[in-house]
C-alpha cells in the first residue's frame, strides 16, 4: 500500500467535509448481570462471578434483567427518544472465545428506543446530534493473551479467558450521521461523548468511566468533497478517553484526506486508535461484511413496555446537562466565553462540586482552569483523573483565604495532594508549609534583615518606602517563603517609621 | 406382581403402603436392564449408585413415618439431552462425551422432589435430530417389538426403555414429534405439552422455539402423573407459562370410562390418505369409529396450511439449531481436537466440530446457517415464520368447530433399521403428522390405537394451547376402547 502524504488539518478541511457517527457502549451499573443473577463487581478475581447461564453451558437459559430494561428506557428518555411499545432481543451470531454462546444476545431491528437527539453546546453554540437508536445487549468476557511480548494474540503461547464480564448489561447508543460540523467535527465528537457521559451519569445508571471500560466509543469518520456524496467510512475502535475521541477524528480526517489527495480510495474497515501515537491503524476489513445472521432470540419473550410506566419514568429524568449549564452560567454570572472554557475543559462537574464545598466560583475557576489544567495537560490526562477532589480544592482555597498559606505555598500544598500525601490541611501540616505568622519569629527575621542591610534601612527611614521591597525579599528568603509578604512589609515599615 | 410390569401408579401405591420397597423396585428394573439392554441399547448411562441411594432414602423416609411424595419410588428413564448434576450428559454426541454438568435441569429437580428414581440416561438421535435414534453417536436403539426395527426418534431410547419394561416412565423431548412418533411405534403413550408448560431450563437446546420435554408411560394415567410432576412455571425459563396447569390426572381418570358424549372430534383431512400405510389408516379409521360409538361427534376438518409444515419446520429448526450449537466450540467443555500448541483457535474449533458432530447435525447446521444468512433470511426463516402463523390460524379455526383434532401419529409403523439413513427426506416424512402441533406450540398426545401386521399404531390427539387435559381425556378413552377391542392392552401383544 502506498503511503500517502499527510496534509495539514487545515488543508484537509479546505478540500473535504467530514461526516462522523458515534457508537457508544455503556456498561450499566445494575447489581446483577443481564440474563442471570451473577454479581457485576468490577475487578473481582477472574471467573468468580459466573454461572451456567453466563458461561453458556448446555441447557442454560437467559432471563432478562428488569432493572437493565428500565435503565435503558431512562437513557432513551433522557436522549429524547421514542420508546418502543414492542421490542425484542435478537441473536448476533459469530465465533469468539470470550463469547460463551458464540452469539451475543443483543437487539437488531426492534430496539427499545429510537429517533432521539442530544443537544451539545460548543463555544456557546448548540449543535443537535440525532440519535438513531438505543438498545440493550450483553457484554462479552475478556481474553488475556499470555506469553507474547505485546499482550496481543500474535506471538502469545496461550490465552486465558475471564468470563466475569460476560453478560454484564451493555447499552449501545448509536447516532445518526453528523454532517455539517466542518472543521469542528473532532470537537463535536468530543462534546457529544462528554454530554452523553454527563447525561448518563446524572441518571445514575452507570459510572461511565472510559478508563475502566464502562463507557467505550467507536467513531465513524468519512470525508467527501463539498456537495458530493458522502464518502466511505471507517470505524475507529479502542477510543478510551474523551480526548482520544477528538484526536481519533482529527487523525482519521488527516489520514483519509492524504489518501484522497493521492487519488486512492478509502477502504471500509475497522481501525484501531493508539493513545501513544494518536494514530489509527488498520484492523478488520468490513468490505466483505460479517454476516451476523441475526434472528429474534427465541429464549426470551418480547418486551412490551407499558405506556403508563414509561410515562412515570419520565418524571425520573434529571435536567439535561446543557440546560443545566445555561442555568449555572446565569447563577455564576459568567460570560459565554468563560462558561465555554469551563465546558471545554470538562470542568463543569468539578467546579460545581468545588463551589458546593464552599469555594467561590472565581476561586474554583482559577484552580481548575489554571494550575490544575496545566498539570492535567502536562500529564496528558483529563482533569477528573487528577488525584484531587473538589473538596480538596475548596479546602486549599480556604487556607489561602484564612491567610494560613500564600499562593506559592498553596501550589506546594497542591503538589502534595496530587502526590497522594493527603488533604491540603494534612499536607500543610506534614510539610510545614504554614506562613510564619508568629510575630515574635517574624519580628526577629525582620530585625535581622534590618541589621544586615543598614543602607536600605536608612533609605526607608528617609521616606523612600519603595526600598522596603528589598527588605521584604530578604525576609521571605530567610523564612523560606513561609511569610505573608504584606505582613512583612507592614512590620518593616512600622519598625523603621 | 413383577415390579417391572407394574404401572407407575401401582408402584407408587405399593411403595407408599409398604408392600414393596423402593429399592426392590429399582433393583428389579436394573436387573431387567442388565438382561435386555445389550440388545436394545436404550440406555447410554446408568446411575445405579444414585438411583439406589434415592430409593433407600425413600424407604427410610417411609420407615420414619414421613408422608411420601406422589411418585415416590417410581423409576424413570431420562433422555440424555436433559442435564443432570454429576451424571454425564452427552446429547448422544461425541462432542459432549465425558461432560459432567454442574447443575440439574429444573424438571430433574421437580422429579426428585416427586420421589421419582432416575435410573439413567437414554439414547437419542444426536442433539435430538432424527426420527429413528440411528443418528446417535453411540449406536442405534432397537424396538422391543421387533429388534430389526427402530423405536422411533429422537427419543427412541426412552420409548424403547418403557416398551421394554426397563422403566415404567420416561422423559422425552419433542421438537417436531420426537416424543409422539417414538411412542406410536413402540405401542406406548407419549405427550408433547403446550409450549411453555414444562420448563426448558436444563434441556440442551435443539430448536428453542419448538423444544418441549414431556412424559412417556405405558398407560395414559402414568403419563398424566409424570406430566403433573414436571409441569408448572419456572422463573429460570422466560418462555415458561404462568397460567395454572390443567388437571391432567383428573382428565385421564375421567376419560377412562370412555363416555365422550358432547365431545366433537375433528379428523384432519390433510393428515391421511395417499402416502399413509394401509394398516395405519385402517387402525386409525377403526378407532375413530369407536370414538363415534362412545358418543363423540366426528367431523372432517381441513387444515390446508399443514401441507407446508414440513418445509417450515426444516427451516426454523435448523436455523435455531445452527445458533444453539455454536457453543460447542472446544473452549469451555466437551471434546477438544487438534490443540497441539501450534494450531490456531479457529483450527481447533473447526477440527473439534468436524470430529465431534455427526452427519445429520452438520447437515442441519449448514442448512440453518444458510437460511439465516443475510439476503436469504426473509425468503427462508421469515417466510417459515409466516407459515407458522398460518398453521396456528388453521388450528384456531378448527377448534371453533371441534374440541380435539385427531390423525395418525406417524404415516407408518416402525420402519426397519437402516431403511432411511441415506434418505433424509424419507426420514423427515416420519414427522409429517406431528409437525403442525410443534409449530403451533399446541399440545398433542400419541396413544396406542391398534396393530398393523403385528406392529403398534398410534393415534394423535391434538388440543388447543393450554388444554392438555383434553388430550389426556380422549387418549384415556382410546386406551379403554382399544383394550376392549384387542381383548387386552395393546402392549401385551408384544412378544417381548
Amino acid at each position: 500500500m502506498t503511503v500517502a502524504h499527510a496534509p495539514s488539518y487545515e488543508s484537509a478541511m479546505s478540500s473535504y467535509e467530514p461526516v462522523i457517527g458515534l457508537e457508544t457502549h455503556v456498561e450499566l451499573g445494575t447489581r446483577t448481570k443481564m440474563f442471570c443473577g451473577c454479581p457485576t463487581e468490577f475487578g473481582a478475581e477472574p471467573n468468580t462471578q459466573i454461572c451456567p447461564v453466563c458461561l453458556g453451558l448446555p441447557g442454560a437459559l437467559p432471563v432478562a434483567n428488569a432493572a437493565a430494561i428500565e435503565a435503558t428506557i431512562r437513557i432513551g428518555l433522557a436522549l429524547n427518544c421514542e420508546i418502543a411499545s414492542w421490542s425484542r432481543f435478537a441473536r448476533k451470531n459469530y465465533f469468539y472465545p470470550d463469547m460463551p454462546k458464540n452469539f451475543q444476545t443483543s437487539q437488531y431491528d426492534e430496539p427499545l428506543c429510537v429517533n432521539g437527539y442530544l443537544d451539545v453546546v460548543l463555544d456557546g453554540e448548540t449543535v443537535r446530534v440525532e440519535i438513531e437508536r438505543v438498545h440493550l445487549e450483553e457484554d462479552t468476557g475478556k481474553s488475556l493473551h499470555v506469553g507474547g511480548s505485546t499482550g496481543r494474540i500474535h506471538g502469545a503461547t496461550h490465552s486465558l479467558v475471564d468470563y466475569n464480564r460476560a453478560g454484564i448489561p451493555l447499552v449501545e447508543i448509536v447516532t445518526k450521521p453528523v454532517a455539517g460540523a466542518g472543521a469542528n467535527a473532532p470537537q463535536v465528537a468530543k462534546a457529544y461523548v462528554t454530554e452523553l457521559r454527563d447525561v448518563i451519569r446524572a441518571l445514575g445508571v452507570s459510572d461511565v468511566r472510559m478508563e475502566q471500560g464502562s463507557m467505550r466509543c467507536d467513531v465513524n469518520t468519512s470525508l467527501n468533497r463539498p456537495g458530493a456524496q458522502w464518502g466511505t467510512r471507517t470505524e475507529t475502535k479502542n477510543v478510551n478517553s474523551l480526548r482520544s475521541v477528538e484526536r481519533a477524528v482529527h487523525s482519521e480526517i488527516i489520514r483519509q484526506a492524504g489518501l484522497l489527495d493521492a487519488g486512492e480510495r478509502i477502504i471500509q474497515e475497522t481501525r484501531h486508535f493508539h493513545e501513544d501515537t494518536g494514530q489509527t491503524t488498520s484492523g478488520r476489513s468490513k468490505e466483505e461484511a460479517t454476516d451476523y445472521r441475526y434472528f429474534p432470540e427465541p429464549d426470551l419473550v418480547p418486551l412490551a413496555p407499558d405506556a403508563a410506566w414509561v410515562e412515570s419514568l419520565k418524571a425520573t429524568i434529571p435536567e439535561p446537562p446543557s440546560v443545566r449549564i445555561r442555568r449555572l452560567q446565569e447563577a455564576w454570572g459568567l460570560t459565554d466565553h468563560e462558561m465555554s472554557s469551563i465546558v471545554n475543559a470538562g470542568a463543569v462537574e468539578l467546579i460545581t462540586a468545588t463551589v458546593e464545598s464552599g469555594a467561590t466560583v472565581e476561586a474554583a475557576r482559577k484552580w481548575w482552569l489554571g494550575e490544575l489544567a496545566r498539570r492535567a495537560n502536562a500529564q496528558d490526562v483529563e482533569l477528573e483523573q487528577l488525584s484531587i477532589t473538589p473538596a480538596h480544592v475548596a479546602e486549599l482555597q480556604a487556607l489561602v483565604d484564612a491567610g494560613r498559606i500564600n499562593d506559592k505555598l498553596a501550589r506546594q500544598a497542591l503538589e502534595g495532594v496530587l502526590a497522594g500525601e493527603g488533604s491540603p490541611e494534612q499536607v500543610v501540616a506534614a510539610r510545614g508549609l504554614e506562613v510564619v505568622s508568629d510575630s515574635g519569629a517574624l519580628g526577629a527575621a525582620v530585625d535581622a534583615a534590618i541589621a544586615d542591610n543598614p543602607d536600605i534601612a536608612a533609605k526607608i527611614r528617609d521616606g523612600k518606602l519603595a526600598a522596603a521591597g528589598a527588605l521584604v525579599g530578604a525576609v521571605m528568603k530567610s523564612t523560606k517563603g513561609q511569610a505573608d509578604a504584606k505582613t512583612v512589609r507592614e512590620l518593616i515599615l512600622s519598625k523603621l517609621s | 406382581m413383577q415390579p417391572i410390569t407394574m404401572t407407575a401408579a401401582q408402584i407408587a401405591d405399593a411403595v407408599a403402603q409398604g408392600q414393596i420397597s423402593a429399592r426392590e423396585v429399582a433393583q428389579a428394573h436394573f436387573d431387567q436392564i442388565a438382561s435386555v439392554d445389550t440388545e436394545l441399547n436404550a440406555f447410554l448411562t446408568l446411575d445405579t449408585e444414585g438411583a439406589l441411594a434415592a430409593a433407600d432414602a425413600i424407604d427410610s423416609a417411609r420407615a420414619d413415618g414421613e408422608k411420601l411424595p406422589a411418585l415416590a419410588g417410581v423409576p424413570l428413564a431420562l433422555k440424555d439431552i436433559i442435564v443432570t448434576k454429576d451424571v454425564e450428559t452427552t446429547a448422544a454426541s461425541k462432542i459432549l462425551k465425558g461432560w459432567v454438568p454442574p447443575y440439574d435441569a429444573t424438571i430433574v429437580r421437580k422429579m426428585r422432589a416427586a420421589g421419582i428414581v432416575v435410573l439413567g440416561k437414554t439414547n437419542l438421535d444426536e442433539f435430538a435430530m432424527g426420527s429413528s435414534t440411528e443418528n446417535s453417536a453411540f449406536g442405534a436403539t432397537r424396538n422391543p417389538w421387533d429388534r430389526t426395527r427402530t423405536p422411533g426418534g429422537s427419543s427412541g431410547g426412552s420409548s424403547a426403555a418403557v416398551a421394554g419394561y426397563e422403566a415404567p416412565l420416561a422423559i422425552g423431548t419433542d421438537t417436531g414429534g420426537s416424543i409422539r412418533q417414538p411412542a406410536a411405534v413402540t405401542g406406548i403413550v407419549g405427550h408433547k405439552p403446550t409450549y411453555g408448560a414444562v420448563s426448558r431450563y436444563g434441556l440442551i437446546a435443539f430448536s428453542s422455539s419448538l423444544d418441549q420435554a414431556g412424559p412417556f408411560g405405558r398407560t395414559v394415567l402414568d403419563a398424566a402423573l409424570l406430566h403433573e410432576a414436571i409441569a408448572g412455571h419456572d422463573p429460570a425459563d422466560s418462555t415458561s407459562l404462568t397460567a395454572p396447569a390443567p388437571d391432567v390426572v383428573a382428565a385421564a381418570r375421567e376419560g377412562a370410562d370412555a363416555d365422550l358424549t358432547g365431545l366433537t372430534v375433528g379428523v384432519v383431512t390433510e393428515l391421511g390418505g395417499a402416502g399413509y400405510e394401509a394398516g395405519v389408516s385402517a387402525a386409525v379409521a377403526a378407532t375413530i369409529a369407536q370414538l363415534s360409538n362412545a358418543g363423540a361427534k366426528v367431523v372432517e376438518i381441513s387444515c390446508p396450511s399443514f401441507d407446508y409444515a414440513l418445509g417450515a419446520y426444516y427451516l426454523i429448526a435448523p436455523s435455531e439449531a445452527s445458533s444453539n450449537l455454536a457453543k460447542f466450540d472446544a473452549v469451555r467443555f466437551g471434546l477438544r481436537v487438534g490443540d497441539n500448541g501450534v494450531a490456531s483457535l479457529e483450527e481447533v474449533m473447526s477440527q473439534t466440530r468436524d470430529a465431534g458432530f455427526g452427519a445429520e447435525v452438520k447437515r442441519r447446521i449448514i442448512l440453518g446457517t444458510y437460511a439465516l444468512s443475510s439476503g436469504y433470511y426473509d425468503a427462508y426463516y421469515g417466510q417459515a415464520q409466516k407459515v407458522r402463523t398460518l398453521i396456528s390460524r388453521d388450528f384456531s379455526k378448527a377448534f371453533e368447530q371441534c374440541d380435539v383434532l385427531v390423525s395418525p401419529t406417524s404415516p407408518t409403523v416402525a420402519f426397519p433399521l437402516g431403511e432411511r439413513v441415506d434418505d433424509p427426506m424419507a426420514m423427515y416424512a416420519a414427522d409429517l403428522c406431528t409437525l403442525p402441533a410443534s409449530l403451533a406450540g399446541t399440545p398433542a398426545i400419541s396413544v396406542p390405537c391398534g396393530l398393523s401386521e403385528g406392529l403398534p399404531v398410534g393415534l394423535q390427539v391434538m388440543a388447543p394451547a393450554f388444554a392438555d387435559d383434553r388430550c389426556y381425556r380422549v387418549a384415556a378413552a382410546v386406551e379403554t376402547l382399544t383394550t376392549a377391542a384387542l381383548g387386552k392392552p395393546l402392549l401385551a401383544h408384544s412378544t417381548f
